[in-house]
């Protein structure tokens, strides 16, 4: 708002043929500085992180941002005395076969619900829809039967198959399909192209935009992810990354630099990703939020 | 995995370029056939690891669990057992602080940022970046970097209050302070993604109403009470309806990292209480029956605000 009131006194002053700075501009440097003081607060623990992982031993604790020696020694001793690489290594395959898997049946079962006409889909869309409200850590009891019922404990398809399903994703890309023209795949189906067709060569590559926000999505979530391993995994093979370092901090009780390498290389990937993808990101919490 | 396959080689279109002629089965049947075959493989695994479970986890409640497999139906005893549990209300009262605490702050903390960085101001894009950037960072590595900075010996917080001349405290061993740092904490993580969905709330009022409440003299305050506050309606329910429910069965990840339930089980909330006796203690049974307790709660907490703010309509009578 103070924006808006800085340009209409520009506008004022303009009428009034006058050189003089608009009286906003003062209130305009001192919400500027306001807000980057509050965004410096916001990235310090990171900033905090990044400098205590850069630090020996003897100097982690003290107290300062800018290390007085720089080592990577932390990041070689994380990867030598623990497998860490596996664990990384096992944190990427699961959330990229869970992302992969789940883009595909998702847009699967959105391109019906959008396109599709069957008794019932309404019924059906409201179902899928309602089992939104039912959260993780709810059924993570008999979720957890379930899956040693099925055999799914201690396995990668024990991680990853209970984490596909998920009407979230299904959800927002209905909404998507609703909002594309019918005109292309109408002319597919009348040139004699079956519904695989029309899905696989024209729905999903116009998909595309809102597949890779939701595949970034999907990815930072599995690869955050920690209950459902905490319950579903025991086996060290098995242990993915965000598990780890929780067991490395209890193995090295205080010896912060190497707690902080390790949890900045479990972090370092979604940064990347964030820095990358961040308008993608962003774009999807909005839609996700008011559609 | 096989079944991704399965409807690619049995879907009958893709067969052959069968036009819509009658060809045994009629294009409206083929029509229901397809979809049936495109939704089968999410709507199998919806039922199976996700609406199946929330069943089971009413009915598990009625028996005892022991050990491996052993089922036993004790009726309505977890749920007596549940009542005069101490521990278990405890964490229930710890659980309401927590969500009363936790919702309005971050609720006004994210609309405040979002007001913020709404304005056109040099670097803001920067800004944003940076309010953002915590939620990305997954709660386990949130939870050793505060653990970190909150020590109280060698922790940058008290070290950094010590060198204003001021005492510090045990952030995270105090059973008066502990759930708060974690309320805190979590507050940093969340602050930018609702800071995100108030922005885009805020961006869909038009500009317009903000020029004629100008030229009418309202000021700044005005104008956010009689034009943003009113017109963001549907985004702050979105974003209370969502932060409430998410509260009352979060900050696991953080509590587990944190503190453990201590000091004292002064931040032993109840998804942490029921994970212990479900995964340390075996008692499946049990805690399906606190778990079961827990969604009504839930349920019972949307459903209020739902009534409260009607749903989030634009009018509320004013």
């Amino acid at each position: 708002m103070a924006s808006e009131t800085t340009t209409l006194a520009a506008g004022r002053a303009r009428g009034a043929a006058t050189g003089r700075k608009g009286p906003g501009s003062r209130g305009r440097l001192g919400l500027t500085l306001f807000t980057a003081v509050l965004a410096a607060g916001a990235f310090f623990p990171v900033l905090w992180m990044i400098s205590a992982a850069l630090k020996p031993r003897d100097q982690v604790n003290d107290g300062k941002l800018i290390p007085d020696d720089v080592t990577l020694q932390n990041f070689v001793y994380v990867f030598t005395e623990v497998p860490f690489a596996r664990y990384l290594w096992n944190s990427f395959f699961v959330s990229a076969v869970i992302t992969l898997v789940a883009l595909l049946l998702h847009s699967m079962a959105a391109y019906a619900l959008a396109r599709l006409r069957f008794p019932g889909r309404e019924t059906v869309f409201t179902l899928i829809f309602s089992t939104l409200l039912i959260t993780a850590p709810v059924v993570l009891i008999p979720l957890f039967l379930v899956a040693r019922e099925l055999g799914l404990l201690d396995s990668y398809a024990g991680l990853i198959i209970p984490a596909i399903f998920n009407a979230f994703g299904i959800f927002l890309l209905r909404q998507f399909y609703l909002g594309i023209p019918r005109e292309l795949e109408e002319a597919a189906i009348v040139d004699g192209c079956g519904h695989w067709r029309v899905y696989w060569s024209i729905v999903l590559p116009l998909s595309r935009p809102i597949l890779s926000a939701l595949a970034i999505f999907f990815f930072l979530a599995n690869w955050n992810a920690f209950l459902w391993p905490l319950v579903a995994t025991n086996n060290p093979d098995l242990t993915v990354v965000q598990l780890a370092i929780t067991t490395f901090q209890t193995q090295y009780t205080s010896a912060w630099n190497y707690i902080l390498a390790a949890a900045l290389v479990a972090a370092a990937p979604m940064l990347v990703l964030f820095f990358a993808f961040q308008r993608q990101i962003v774009e999807s919490i909005k839609t996700s939020g008011l559609k | 995995m096989t079944s991704v396959v399965t409807p690619r080689r049995t879907s009958p279109e893709a067969a052959g370029g069968t036009p819509p002629e009658k060809k045994g089965l009629s294009r409206r049947h083929r029509e229901w056939i397809a979809a049936g075959l495109f939704l089968a493989p999410d709507a199998i695994g919806l039922l199976v690891f996700v609406a199946v479970p929330m069943l089971l986890s009413v009915v598990l409640s009625f028996f005892q669990v022991s050990g491996f497999g052993s089922y036993e139906f004790i009726g309505l005893g977890n749920y007596e057992r549940m009542l005069g549990d101490p521990l278990f209300w405890d964490s229930m009262q710890i659980t309401g602080v927590y969500v009363l605490v936790l919702v309005p702050v971050l609720f006004a903390v994210s609309l405040g940022l979002g007001l913020l960085v709404k304005q056109k101001l040099p670097g803001m894009g920067i800004f944003r970046t940076l309010f953002f950037l915590p939620y990305v960072i997954s709660l386990v590595v949130v939870g050793l970097l505060w653990k970190f900075m909150l020590d109280e010996q060698v922790g940058v917080v008290n070290k950094a209050l010590r060198g204003l001349g001021l005492d510090g405290t045990s952030w995270l061993g105090d059973p008066a302070v502990a759930l708060y740092s974690i309320i805190a904490v979590f507050i940093w993580v969340m602050m930018g993604y609702y800071m995100i969905i108030f922005l885009a709330g805020l961006q869909e009022i038009p500009k317009e109403f903000y020029e004629a409440a100008r030229i009418d003299g309202a000021g700044p305050w005005k104008q956010f009470r009689t034009i943003t506050w009113p017109l963001l309606r549907p985004t702050s329910f979105f974003v209370l309806l969502m932060s409430t429910v998410a509260a009352i069965t979060g900050g696991f990840e953080l509590v587990f990292v944190l503190t453990e339930g201590g000091p004292a089980n002064s931040t032993s909330l109840a998804i942490f209480y029921i994970y212990q006796q479900a995964f340390i203690f075996g008692e499946y049974g049990y805690a399906a029956a606190m778990g079961t307790f827990l969604v009504l709660v839930m349920v019972v907490c949307s459903a209020v605000i739902f009534k409260v703010t009607k749903g989030g309509r634009f009018d509320d009578g004013e």
